[in-house]
This record gives C-alpha cells, structure tokens and sequence, in this order.
C-alpha cells in the first residue's frame, strides 16, 4: 500500500518544528508501523535527507520506549497496543498518517519525536522504592500475600513508564504512573511500611515536574498500552488522604 | 598470557563462603573514597549500581536509554530459577548446578555456575523484599514453572513480565540511591571506549547522545554490565540497540574475549515474514510446558493446520525425546525445527517455521486457565501476526537470543585488564555452551547484587586508589581517537546506509555461522566479511553532525564494531572442531544426528585476545577442571 505522512520534524529542543509530508510507497501490511518508518528513513537517507528521529528499542511492547502520537492518538488506534506492535494491517491504501511528539510541559522534545522523559525517573527517585538495602531480607515465603493482593499489585506494576497516559492527557497529568507505581507497593505487606512518606514525596514531586492533576476524562486509560486502570488513581488519592492524617512526618 | 581463574580451594559448596571470608573489606568509613562506573543498568548493572552505593562506594552509572528501566532485561518473559526446592520436588542447589553445567554442556566452570545455583535463593528473598509482585498460589505462597532442561519446578515467575518486574525491581533500589545522591546516573550516554593506563583500568570515555559532547570519566574500578551481542546477526531476539561496542572496545584495549561462537538460538519465535524485518520476537519458552511443537510429515503440505488430521503430524520433539519433549533444551529444540523445514515440512507462507499448539492444552485446562497463564503472549502473537492462537496453532521458528560467550573474567569477574569487571550477559562465565532457560535473569542478579558487592570490595582493598583522572594524557587521547571516528564516519558521505551493511553482514553471520556451522562456511564468512568492512568505511552514508542527538551515527559506530566482531565468532567457531551445545558442527556429530562433544581435546575456554584488525586473534585457553561433575553425554531422550 502507499501513504502519506505528515511527520513532526524539530531540529532541537531550541527549533520551533513544523509537520513535513512524506510518501510511504510499497508498505507491506505485515510490517510494523515502526518498520514502516525504516523504509521512509531509508529512503530519506538515499535523497541525503536526515532520517525522522524516533526513540524505540525493545520493539516487542515492553520497555517503553517508542513514544508516536499517530492520528492525534498516543500509540496509535489500536487498544492496549505500542505503536511498536502495531501492525500496518490495521491501516489502509491512501491513507494519510500524522506523526507527532508526546506533547506535555514535563516531556520537552530533544529532536523530532524524541522527548526528554527523565521527570519520571525523578518521581521514581523521590519515592518509588521499598528502603531496603541488599542482603539481610526474610525468606520470600515468610510473609504470604493473598493472591487478589499480589495479582492487583502485578496489575498495576504492569505499567511500561512510556508516558501515553501523559500524552493522553488533556492536563498532561502524570496520575496514571504515579498512582501505578503507589498502588503497586501498596497492595504488598512489603510496601505498606512507608507508604504514606511514599505518595506524599512522588506526588509533591510530579507536581513539580510541572505534570497536570486529573479531572477524571479517563483519557490516559484509554491510551494506556498496558490496560492501566485508573482505579489506581482512586486508590492512590486514598493513600494521599491517608498520609495527611498519618502520625509520621511526612 | 596465563589465564588464573583464581577459583578458591577447598569442596565445591564450601568455595564461595570460604573465598569471601578470605576477601579483604574496605572499612566502612573509607567506602566513600572509592569510585566505581557502572555501564549497562539492565538486571546486571542496577543491582550492581545499587548494592554498592547502599555499601557506601562512590558510584555513577550510564546508560544509552532514555532512562535506566529500559535496559533489554525488561523484555525477559518466562521466569527466573532458583533452588528453593519450595514444591518439594527435590530440587536442591545441587540439583540446579549439575542442570546449569549439564545444559551448557560441560563447558562452563564449576565453581562460578555452583556459585550461581547457591546464591539463586537469596535473589528471590531480595526481590520479593523490594516488592516485585511475583505469582502466587491461593495460600498466599509464591508459585512456581517448570522450564527447558529441568525435571522440576523451580522457575519463579510474575505473569509472562519475569524480566520487566525484576529489572523494575532493580532500577527502583537504583533510584532510590540517585534520589539519595549515591548514584550519579547518566542517561543518554554511550560509553565509546575504555582507558587503561599501565595496565589498569582507569575510566571510560562516553559521548552525550543528546549533546553529541564527547568526555571522560575516570573512577577506581569499571563494571562493564552491556548485554550480549546477538544483533550481530541484524534479525534477533534483542532490542534494536543492542550492541558489541562496550565490551570490543574493551577487548581492543587488551580484554579477552571468551567463547565468542557460543550464541544461543530460541527455538520459539515469531518466524521472518519479509526483507523489511526489523526484529524477532520472541515468545516465551515457558509456552512449552503446555503447548506441543509438530510438523506435516508430509513434504510440501498446503492444508489449513486445523484440516490436518492427528496421523498426519509429526510431534517431533516428543518423538525424538520421549522423556523431555517439549521441555528440551533450546539447542536440541532448534536444530530440531531447523531439520523439520530443511526437510521441505515448514509451515507458514514462508515454509520456515514449525506449529506450537494449544488445542490440547485447553481441551484438558480450560481457555481460562491457558489465558491466566499466557494471555499476554497469545496477545502479543495475535497483534504481530493477525492470527488467534486460541484457535489456530502459533507459528514459531528459533532465532538468535542469548550470548554465553563475552569477556573473560575470573571467579571475582574480573576480566584480564586489573580494575575492569564484567558482569551478566557480557561476561562468558555461568553458562557454557548453552544457557538454560530462566537463567539469565538469575545470573544478572547474582553477579550484581551478590557477587560483586564482595570481589570489587578485595580489589579495592589490594589495589588501592587509581590515582589517575581525566587530566591524564591517556584519556585525552582516547577521547581525540574517539572523536576523529565519529568524523570520519561523517566524512565519508558514500551510498549505502548504515542498516544496509548490518542487514548483509547479519545474513552471513546467520548463514555461516548460525544454528549450524561447518569449516567451509566459516572460511567463506572470514573471506567475505572484510571486503564489506572496507565498503562501509568507503561508501557509508550518515547525515547530521556529531554534535547533535544523531541515531544514524550512533547505530554507524555500533555496526563499525560488529563488523570487527564478526570475525571473531567465526575464527572461534572455527577453531572448536567439536559440537558442543549451542555450537554445532556438523561435520562432529552422532549417527542420529545430535551433536558430538570431544571432551579430550576441546574442554578448554577459548579466550582470544586482539591483534589488530582483520588479523587472526590469539588464542589462549583455560582448561576446566571437572572434579566433581562426571562429563556425561548429554541425553534428554
């Protein structure tokens, strides 16, 4: 099939970018969307045009990192899909493709459609652990976790950190990572013991990363590849609510 | 040059205790004095990063991600082994060190894989510590797999994400130490070389990959935790950036590198549909503990799978090795589909490919239970390939997966420059010729949060401070060299593009020195790949400039190195005229086809050591030392 895309192009963090069109000529319907991209770099390369700048890697759905808003949409149109899984099939002869950039405050771009995500390092960095150190811990059965508990917890640690759900986001709120990774922690005896220092230090840091807060529009689940709930959400503003009536310092 | 694998006296189980109370230590006061870099921050290299900064050494750590949990670990699927025996089916530290050593078929150090077996119980207690959310039963206790190469249960697993939530694990004991300022972390950094100085490591030198900006870093020890080198086959189970480069620079500074031929195939993965293919992927194996791989054994067969009647299919790992089956080791399950499709009964539209199927799974289980313990698999298969596993059987072929061969270190993982330590998958030490499935994932762990807290502690101890930093001659020259490459690469302004010469030398790779090699191909690959070294040098295409973010340049200098590397696999791959695990030479091999040890010549480590480029590395060797396992055949029949 052939196409035509229109792709965000932005030399630099400072370069104000603009959408260029290309064609995509001879797509076959089993490559990736990612795929589909080569061939136009390719191509770009031969007429010694510098190639579209995307950040992928694992290309199997997993680590996060391809980040394409396609048709308005983060990831593409496809239900708990990367863009990196998403298959050219679901995609038609003459079909015209926009290709944009994560857009949020907090998610600079770099070049193209390359954004700088290190703000959700920094949450991490802030509160997104259990504070042990290695060795001395007690043996993995000594504390049994009922199995709805573990399960929720894998539900929510499923998250990929790939920031859809900020891109989703009309706010650019970061409330859907945040709340999976305090949910996560929360549903296990391990985690339990500071969770209330937990969300107060990754909240108070997201605010400063200058994420949104969520008004609800469920926009960051739809797009989420990974099927995140936003029940999350609600638990995590339990665990907030929780923390600012807990005895301890926060 | 001698090679000391400086492995402790004494019996196999009382080694590791005895060597690290004979460990010198590093007063917790002047921990801080001591500066370590840390490359990779995959499972390796973030449990590395962590449990020393938790020590109270200095630590940084780069990554060329955009953050650290992205590391390839994260796309690790079916599970993690350890010897916790908690399903009471006899499964001991023992058991799991003949296993390892008899998998890897008896080319792997005894002490370093027993090593690896004992401390596979205190990974589990850590990450179950840090929260990582693994299966569990309805009683509240952790669950456990069945995988290839073992009669028991011992694989920990948390859904098909084993790799994701163990690499989440590591990278948030890593944050917590960069939120703390232990850690100084650099994302978006590409280490380009090392810096040895009188013979010890010194520091590395790595460019910004969003600035372009090429510097030094100089630290007291260097930890190379890089992954393997399976992308030198352009198709592979590995995430596009994966690279040689790290762990070749090193070599090219004087490292030695270990069993490079030895690279294990995953016999089940989505088969190739097109020229454009970017990457394999793979499909976990712990799908074969319910489903079953088979064939037509008629030639040629153009029926639907479902329309071809049970007479008609040859289930042939079940055939060949009634007592394994399906839960064969990798090597024997690929080679095996290899044969299957030489034999003209492939499947698929192109014929390269063997069925993985369900059917009797769910008849005995239910779909509900196939879908708990694979749903996201049989969804990933079903978004790659249109097809419902459910209801049609998958199509699966090998693929390159894993490298057991990589620098070669010593008992402390210590390769041969003092001060340069390798961990996880880009050292070549645990598994032999033939790594087990969910092994991986516990010798990452075990090097960076067991190992290594302790033998970089006595190097420290023994060798003291550096003493040299980055105002050293060394290192600015290193980083001149490194800069006139990244130019020259620019310079050359030719017609092919960087992807083009990956993809040539990759088939190659595949075809010569693949699933099966023979003393003909491998001549013919050494013959070939050179000329396409010379024409990338002079025809190469690679816009942009050096100082901007520039992907092209850095895939351009990741190809450069793999078309070094090449070579190297096929003059190792040469030199065993044996076959041996995931080596397999067909000129040595049995009457039925399997492959054919020579236990009296080739029990040796091939550790080559650089001697320029396109030269015929030399080739040192360590004898193993076999004083407690018996060299068996292998047998899964």
């Amino acid at each position: 099939m052939n196409l035509t895309l229109y792709v965000w192009r932005q030399k630099n963090a400072d370069d104000k970018g603009r959408m260029e069109k290309y064609p995509a000529k001879n797509i076959s319907s089993h490559m990736s969307f990612l795929e589909m991209l080569d061939v136009v770099n390719e191509d770009l390369i031969e007429q010694g045009v510098e190639p579209i700048a995307f950040d992928h890697d694992c290309r199997e759905g997993i680590c996060g990192m391809c980040s394409l808003v396609v048709n308005g949409r983060p990831h593409g149109p496809e239900k708990a899909t990367t863009i990196c899984q998403l298959h050219m099939r679901h995609f038609s002869d003459g079909d015209v493709i926009y290709i944009e950039p994560w857009r949020a405050k907090a998610f600079p771009v770099i070049k193209d459609l390359v954004v700088d995500r290190s703000a959700i390092d920094r949450i991490m960095a802030a509160g997104g652990f259990v504070s042990i150190n290695t060795g001395g811990v007690p043996d993995a059965n000594a504390i049994p976790i009922s199995k709805t508990d573990a399960d929720t917890a894998m539900d929510a640690a499923a998250c990929i950190g790939c920031g859809a759900c900020v891109a989703a986001c009309k706010n650019a709120s970061g409330m859907l990572f945040v709340a999976a990774k305090v949910s996560q922690f929360a549903h296990l005896p391990q985690g339990k013991v500071e969770a209330s220092q937990r969300v107060r230090a990754m909240i108070d840091q997201m605010d400063i990363e200058g994420f949104g807060n969520c008004t609800n529009f469920q926009e960051c689940e739809a797009a989420c590849p990974k099927e995140i709930s936003i029940k999350f959400i609600a638990k995590m503003n339990r665990e907030y609510l929780k923390s600012s009536m807990a005895p301890t310092k926060g | 040059m001698k090679l000391d694998a400086k492995v402790p006296s004494g019996p196999l189980a009382d080694k590791w205790t005895k060597h690290k109370f004979e460990s010198k230590l590093v007063n917790p006061a002047n921990k801080r004095k001591y500066s370590a870099i840390v490359v990779g921050s995959g499972l390796a290299g973030a449990s590395a990063a962590a449990s020393l900064a938790e020590l109270g050494y200095e630590v940084s750590c780069f990554c060329f991600q955009d953050s650290p949990r992205r590391a390839h670990s994260i796309s690790a699927q079916g599970g993690i082994n350890a010897a916790k025996n908690y399903q009471n089916d006899g499964d001991s530290v023992y058991r799991l060190f003949y296993d390892t050593i008899k998998g890897g078929d008896f080319r792997s150090r005894e002490a370093n894989t027993y090593r690896l077996a004992e401390v596979s119980v205190n990974i589990i207690d850590q990450c179950v510590a840090q929260g990582v959310p693994f299966a569990r039963d309805y009683g509240g206790l952790l669950d456990n797999r069945s995988f290839g190469g073992a009669q028991v249960s011992r694989t920990f697993y948390a859904r098909g994400q084993t790799g994701q939530q163990l690499l989440l694990g590591a990278y948030s004991a890593l944050s917590r130490q960069i939120g703390l300022g232990k850690v100084k972390m650099y994302n978006r950094a590409e280490m380009l070389d090392l810096v040895v100085v009188d013979g010890r490591t010194r520091g590395i030198v790595v460019r910004d990959l969003v600035s372009g900006k090429i510097s030094s870093f100089a630290a007291d020890a260097v930890l190379l935790a890089t992954g393997g080198y399976g992308n030198v086959f352009y198709l592979s189970t590995n995430a596009k950036a994966c690279n040689v480069t790290a762990i070749y620079r090193a070599y090219k500074r004087g490292a030695l590198f270990a069993n490079p031929c030895y690279m294990q195939i995953h016999p089940t993965c989505i088969p190739v549909t097109g020229d454009y293919q970017s990457k394999l992927t793979l499909m976990s194996e712990s799908l074969r503990n319910d489903g079953r791989i088979w064939a037509p054994k008629k030639q040629g067969e153009d029926r639907a799978p479902g329309d071809i009647p049970e007479n008609e299919r040859d289930y042939f790992l079940e055939r060949k090795y009634p007592s394994f089956g399906n839960l064969a080791p990798r090597d024997i399950s690929s080679r095996s589909a290899q044969e299957v499709c030489n034999e003209g009964r492939g499947v698929g539209e192109t014929k390269v490919g063997v069925y993985l199927d369900f059917a009797d799974a769910i008849n005995r289980l239910g779909k509900d239970v196939i879908t708990e313990r694979y749903g996201n698999l049989f969804d990933m298969y079903e978004r790659i390939t249109g097809e419902d596993p459910y209801t049609v059987p998958m199509r699966i072929y090998p693929a390159s997966h894993y490298t057991m061969g990589g620098l070669w270190v010593d008992y402390n993982l210590e390769s041969t420059i003092p001060g340069l330590f390798v961990l996880g998958e880009a050292n070549f030490s645990d598994h032999g010729a033939n790594r087990l499935g969910a092994s991986a994932l516990m010798q990452g762990l075990a090097d960076g949060y067991f190992v290594i807290p302790y033998t970089l502690g006595d190097f420290y101890a023994r060798s003291g401070q550096s003493g040299i930093s980055t105002d050293h001659e060394a290192f600015k020259q290193t980083e001149r060299e490194a800069v006139e490459r990244q130019e020259k690469l620019l310079s050359i302004n030719g017609k092919r593009t960087v992807d083009s010469f990956h993809r040539e030398v990759g088939k190659i790779m595949w075809d010569n020195c693949g699933m099966s090699r023979n003393e003909a191909g491998l001549k013919k690959a050494l013959e070939t790949i050179p000329p396409i070294r010379e024409e990338f040098w002079e025809n190469v295409k690679v816009l942009g400039d050096n100082d901007e973010f520039n992907q092209s340049l850095e895939k351009a200098g990741r190809v450069a190195d793999f078309l070094e590397f090449a070579e190297i696999m096929c003059h190792d791959a040469l030199d065993r005229e044996e076959s041996c695990g995931a080596h397999f030479r067909e000129e040595y091999q049995t009457e039925e086809g399997e492959a054919k040890r020579n236990d009296k010549k080739y029990t040796y480590v091939a550790a080559w050591e650089y001697n320029g480029v396109g030269k015929k590395p030399n080739l040192h060797k360590e004898e193993l030392e076999f004083e407690n396992v018996e060299l068996a055949t292998r047998s899964y029949k």
